[in-house]
């Protein structure tokens, strides 16, 4: 049966993306993996689609959906081949754009947000950076008053997905050293600003069809209708952010990890060893049932979350018990898979090793694991 | 408000719970705090509870009547009640008085409404949904646990239609009070699982005596030994079809396992709540033990397994009341939230330090009667097997 977060219209919606996914970007995957990038067309043909704002209404071309169809295309996009893509394109639609419908004015929505749901215009999100991630109160690039109502921004910003190739960015910056956590600021920078530079591309163990980089902003002067939401509340605003990034990253991750839990055990069922499938070893069939059961507990969180979140609650708590918790499992898993393979999953023609790079960036990014668990403690009152 | 946002506000709590199972879940809550809480640590001393009269209270309150209809004395059928009302007994403070009424809500009156005719519905399960007879269900022996295939009491048949049997029952719990006992034996031996029958037992038969174990947890619970040495029931005792015993069997496997998970992640839960309480009174080097970031980010892993183990719990729980098939998924929620509860047991007894060691403290109970959880309905190892084979493993 459907989990309650989901109707027929959802999996119908499941069912054309995964289309379009083993058709059309499945085939290509290994080769951005090597090259490492994939190309901008992939925007454009997802926005085409619709698939690049299902929950934004329909007035700024989106879908008028909820969680549910978010966490499918998630879900989905992980039968790509190649995390990264799946990364980029969450980015873009599930983290960098909801702060513009919903703190944005009209006119910024209708000059970033609808372009970007189109896949017209590719849009990174600055929020980390060397010296604070998520450590968001320690974020040191600056936004001052230029005195004619406009704005100086200066900073360093990094591991910025979409970064080397982004139209815009959704930039968290200090406005005021002096307020706390009152002092943050959001605005929209065009990429093309005099000033914003891509000091390099990052390489990466995994996601390496996604590019990231490392931004510098040197006195990037922007005028006053690129504030973002409003001055001295980027802190709350990003917090909030943060929660749609949690969720849709680990809907994305336990998908992944369930498909290569379901190429092993194939590969489980015909790998012959000591004269049997190495799966009906029962130490083997217990591994597969100890999986199965942790990533069906990981998914039924993430979906839970998302209903609860559906339903009026701002369930801050349960989101960050589903990443920690899916991220966990989803790397214990792709281990155990790799385990399973063997030499075949050490050597890179399987893919396993893939799943099994891209895995980890989850209880890294988004918030770490450790991040993840003081969010849950203070929420704990602990 | 949009179509959408109309749906969701639509849908019950987790998909599963109404405004009335709220209201259900407040009126149980309040029983358990009142009439069994305040007595768990005196019953646990004990080694003992007033069986007679809580199980008669219990069946006033509604405890054992959600699955039946009103003709039986029933408030249902509703799973989800019953599903809560688990969840609640847990409150009690002592597992083995929470085993002893759930044993009874959810094993042979069970088995007699599913597979019983009218006449032993009118007999077994009405005086045991008002808590007038206690019942237990005595699959398990010394040699066959999990491995029900393998069990080796025997009915025979003898003259007028009746039976005779013989063999060993062991870990029953209620066994040692039981008013009446659902016994599975074999009445084929050598057509293995197809030649399991089950009968109804009355206390007082002629050949049929119990004996109550001491055990490590679950203290006030009167787990038996139940021996039959030419014992004899008549025709009418046999319990469902001829040679189908095995079916039936596993049929309930499904809701006494589901029950076991839930009854897990509520343990589970009040002992982190416990755990939580004592470190924030406890102070160490100038600080509630809690504060420490070792065990902050404990507690929140704790809090976070449970959360799944819940969510896990709750897709079981769906399905069951849908009315598919949730071998698999009924079996993953059992091990992970029973493996789970104990887990979180012996953390809270670690954070308790000596106190936890000493049996002043509530914490070594929740320790001793959650190790249960992993053997208990099936062990882990039986769960994994399964889960495994579901999937032609």
């Amino acid at each position: 049966m459907l989990h309650p977060l989901f109707t027929e219209e959802h999996e119908q919606l499941r069912r054309s993306v995964r289309q379009f996914v083993e058709s059309e970007l499945a085939p290509h995957a290994q080769e951005w993996e090597r090259e490492g990038g994939f190309p901008d067309w992939v925007f454009k043909r997802m926005g085409d689609l619709g698939f690049m704002g299902v929950r934004f209404p329909e007035e700024y071309g989106g879908q008028g959906g909820d969680w549910g169809h978010s966490i499918v295309i998630a879900e989905e996009m992980a039968r790509c081949g190649s995390g990264g893509v799946g990364m980029a394109i969450a980015v873009q639609s599930e983290m960098a754009t909801p702060p513009i419908f919903k703190f944005g004015t009209e006119a910024q929505k209708q000059r970033y947000l609808v372009p970007a749901i189109k896949g017209e215009k590719i849009v990174c999100l600055g929020i980390t950076e060397p010296n604070a991630g998520s450590d968001v109160a320690g974020i040191e690039t600056t936004a001052r008053p230029d005195g004619d109502g406009g704005w100086v921004i200066n900073g360093r910003k990094i591991f910025i997905t979409n970064g080397v190739r982004a139209d815009f960015c959704v930039l968290v910056t200090r406005n005021d050293k002096e307020a706390g956590h009152h002092g943050f600021s959001l605005f929209l920078v065009d990429t093309d600003t005099p000033g914003f530079e891509v000091s390099r591309k990052l390489d990466k163990l995994g996601m390496r069809s996604s590019d990231t980089a490392e931004l510098v902003l040197d006195d990037v002067r922007v005028p006053s209708e690129q504030l973002l939401g409003e001055q001295g509340h980027g802190f709350v605003e990003i917090m909030w952010e943060l929660q749609g990034e949690r969720l849709i990253g680990v809907a994305g991750s336990v998908a992944g990890a369930w498909l290569v839990f379901d190429r092993t055990m194939e590969y489980a069922k015909q790998r012959m060893a000591f004269g049997r499938p190495i799966g009906s070893f029962q130490v083997n069939r217990h591994k597969f049932a100890t999986m199965a059961t942790e990533l069906e507990a990981a998914r039924q969180l993430t979906y839970d979350t998302a209903l609860a979140w559906e339903r009026g609650e701002y369930p801050v708590q349960q989101i960050s018990m589903a990443k920690l918790y899916g991220g966990l499992v989803a790397n214990r898993v792709m281990n155990e898979c790799l385990q399973l393979w063997g030499g075949m999953g050490y050597a890179t023609e399987t893919g396993i090793d893939r799943a099994w790079r891209d895995a980890r960036l989850l209880r890294i990014g988004g918030g770490t694991d450790e991040v993840m668990r003081e969010v849950i403690a203070k929420t704990m009152g602990l | 408000m949009t179509p959408s946002a109309a749906r969701f506000a639509a849908i019950p709590q987790a998909g599963l719970f109404t405004a009335d199972h709220a209201e259900l879940r407040d009126v149980i809550r309040q029983w358990v705090r009142r009439a069994l809480r305040p007595h768990a640590e005196e019953w646990e001393r004990a080694g003992d509870f007033p069986y007679r009269e809580v199980f008669r209270e219990a069946g006033l309150v509604g405890i054992f009547g959600a699955k039946y209809e009103p003709r039986y004395g029933g408030t249902g059928p509703d799973l989800v009640a019953d599903a809560l009302i688990t969840e609640e007994l847990v409150g009690c403070g002592a597992g083995g008085v929470a085993a002893a009424l759930g044993a009874h809500k959810d094993l042979g009156p069970y088995y007699v409404s599913r597979f019983g005719t009218e006449q032993q519905r009118q007999r077994y399960l009405i005086p045991a949904v008002a808590g007038e007879r206690i019942c237990a269900l005595a699959v398990t022996e010394p040699g066959a646990g999990s491995d029900v295939a393998g069990i080796r009491t025997r009915a025979e048949r003898i003259g007028g239609g009746g039976w005779r049997l013989s063999g060993t029952k062991t870990f029953i719990t209620n066994g040692s009070i039981a008013d009446f006992v659902v016994v599975a034996a074999k009445t084929e031996p050598e057509a293995g699982a197809h030649g399991i029958s089950l009968f109804v037992v009355e206390a007082g038969t002629a050949g049929f005596s119990a004996q109550r174990l001491d055990m490590v947890g679950w203290r006030t619970s009167h787990t038996g030994e139940l021996v039959f040495e030419g014992c004899e029931v008549p025709a009418d005792a046999l319990l469902g079809e001829e040679h189908q015993g095995f079916g039936h069997i596993m049929a309930n496997f499904q809701w006494e396992r589901i029950v076991m998970a839930l009854a897990a992640v509520a343990a589970a839960r009040a002992t982190l709540d416990l755990a939580i309480s004592y470190g924030r009174e406890r102070k160490a080097f100038g600080r509630p033990v809690v504060k420490f970031q070792v065990w902050r980010h404990r507690l929140a892993d704790l809090a976070t397994e449970i959360e799944a183990a819940r969510a896990l719990t709750y897709h079981a729980l769906r399905k069951i009341v849908a009315g598919e098939d949730a071998v698999r998924e009924v079996s993953m929620a059992k091990w992970l939230a029973t493996e789970l509860d104990w887990k979180v047991a012996d953390e809270a007894l670690q954070m308790h330090g000596g106190y936890g060691y000493m049996m002043e403290y509530p914490v070594q109970r929740a320790w001793r009667d959650a190790r249960l959880g992993p053997i208990g309905g099936g062990s882990t190892e039986i769960m994994k097997d399964i889960i495994g084979r579901s999937f032609g493993l």
